[in-house]
């Protein structure tokens, strides 16, 4: 299916939507005039080699790097800024501090949220499956347990959209496939999910569209993998 | 320009949890300010008139040098795990975190000089001749002097490739006004030949003008790519 294919089957008023993004970092364009609509409440998996403008994509729709060109329309504004409480970021690095325990990272964060409820903050972290007792610094769990607290600070405040670079990584099967399982039902809930991943074949089932990119354009998306795969 | 108090007691709790475990800040500072102490008191060896001449200079000069220590490591602790990024795509403003980072280095070094003033005074056999409860304004405004640039200069030297060098090269140009006024009026209220409360005054509106620009600035140096 066609880019225009896609857009065209998605009736309602896409929550993200990017006009032909450029990013440029020096003389090198991380992203060549991406355009792209995309709808609510549907799982996307981007796909593509290194250096192919993933990270750089979902950087730009977390309002971390300003596009050289272009505009970027986030829940119907283009002030990424004004709309950041609603968007929820999980980073390649944990994005956490090694020194804190679990629970003490989360309570920093929703502070920065504005909240102090802790039952929100036992409530995310036990969603990934961590215990909320422990109280061992983050710099001593294993890189498994840290992505699956960085998931959890990326949902503390309970987002409209996120958006997941590489949250599979270092992740053993087994639990790389609840936190899919996590994922879908998060979709199922009326959350947007971008997830940038390697390891396309654990998003199978749940994603709604895969969307590949090629040095810094989108150059398909297909709702299944295998014809993803035969390209 | 909003700051919610929450937010800057929130980072500030969070900077002084995290320098209790790690230590990494105030030992550094301490190791260089008492080897500063140490390496001038063996140095020079001036009578009682003559220390309380030079004691300014080289007391203001010895916690700015420690100082910086501090400062690099604010954020470089921000970088590990790139965790600054986490702070940016939250809706705190930028202006919280430079508050929560300048007071929190502000209770550094003032823990510093508290530690390292009675040393200076027994090195250098100090007895103050002027009023000697002016120390306490000049040591407070001087300090703040020091930290509200130098957490500014910092996070603007944060990506920069060699940042520890680039740090002293950015804050001691910008700091000499400041520096002059701590010097002399520490030097007048320790000879008590002459009022120190024009430096004072002097000092007061170098914190001003400073702290003002480094809030209205701190955003697009944050976003700095």
């Amino acid at each position: 299916m066609s880019l225009t294919d896609t857009n065209a089957a998605s009736a309602t008023q896409p929550i993200v939507s990017v006009t032909n993004l450029i990013k440029q970092f020096g003389r090198f364009a991380a992203l060549r005039s991406v355009s792209a609509d995309f709808a609510p409440g549907r799982l996307y998996a981007i796909l593509g080699d290194n250096g192919a403008g993933k990270t750089t994509l979902l950087r730009a729709l977390a309002g971390l790097t300003q596009p050289t060109q272009g505009k970027i329309s986030i829940l119907g504004s283009s002030d990424i800024r004004s709309v950041c409480g609603r968007i929820g970021y999980m980073a390649h690095p944990s994005l956490l501090y090694d020194e804190m325990s679990g629970m003490e990272n989360l309570r920093y964060f929703a502070q920065l949220y504005g909240t102090k409820d802790e039952q929100r903050c036992t409530s995310a972290i036990a969603a990934v499956k961590l215990d909320p007792a422990l109280q061992r610094p983050v710099g001593q769990y294993s890189q498994g347990m840290r992505q699956r607290l960085s998931l959890a600070r990326a949902l503390l405040n309970d987002p409209k959209i996120l958006l997941l670079d590489e949250p599979f990584s270092n992740v053993d099967v087994r639990s790389a496939k609840e936190m899919v399982s996590l994922l879908a039902q998060m979709r199922d809930a009326g959350k947007t999910i971008f997830v940038v991943t390697h390891q396309a074949a654990l998003l199978d089932d749940a994603a709604d569209e895969f969307v590949r990119m090629e040095a810094g354009k989108i150059v398909s998306r297909t709702f299944e993998l295998h014809l993803e795969e035969a390209r | 320009m909003s700051l919610p108090s929450g937010i800057i007691r929130a980072t500030l709790a969070k900077d002084l949890r995290l320098e209790w475990r790690s230590k990494d800040a105030i030992n550094s500072m301490l190791f260089f300010a008492l080897l500063v102490v140490v390496i001038f008191s063996f140095s020079f060896d001036p009578l009682a008139e003559e220390s309380r001449r030079i004691a300014g200079g080289l007391i203001w000069v010895a916690f700015l040098f420690a100082a910086v220590t501090a400062l690099n490591q604010t954020w470089t602790r921000e970088l590990r795990n790139q965790v600054l990024d986490a702070y940016r795509v939250s809706p705190a403003p930028a202006n919280s975190l430079f508050l929560a980072k300048a007071f929190g280095n502000f209770i550094f070094v003032s823990v510093l000089e508290a530690l390292m003033t009675p040393l200076f005074i027994i090195f250098y056999n100090l007895r103050s001749i002027g009023p000697v409860w002016e120390l306490i304004p000049v040591a407070a405004l001087g300090t703040w002097a020091l930290v509200v640039n130098g957490t500014f200069f910092a996070a603007m030297s944060l990506h920069t490739r060699s940042r520890e060098i680039m740090l002293p090269l950015l804050l001691f140009p910008i700091s000499i006004p400041a520096l002059l006024a701590m010097v002399n009026a520490t030097t007048n209220i320790l000879t008590g030949e002459d009022s120190a409360r024009f430096w004072i005054v002097l000092l007061a509106t170098y914190d001003v003008v400073f702290t003002i620009a480094s809030l209205l600035l701190f955003e697009l140096v944050l976003d700095a790519e």
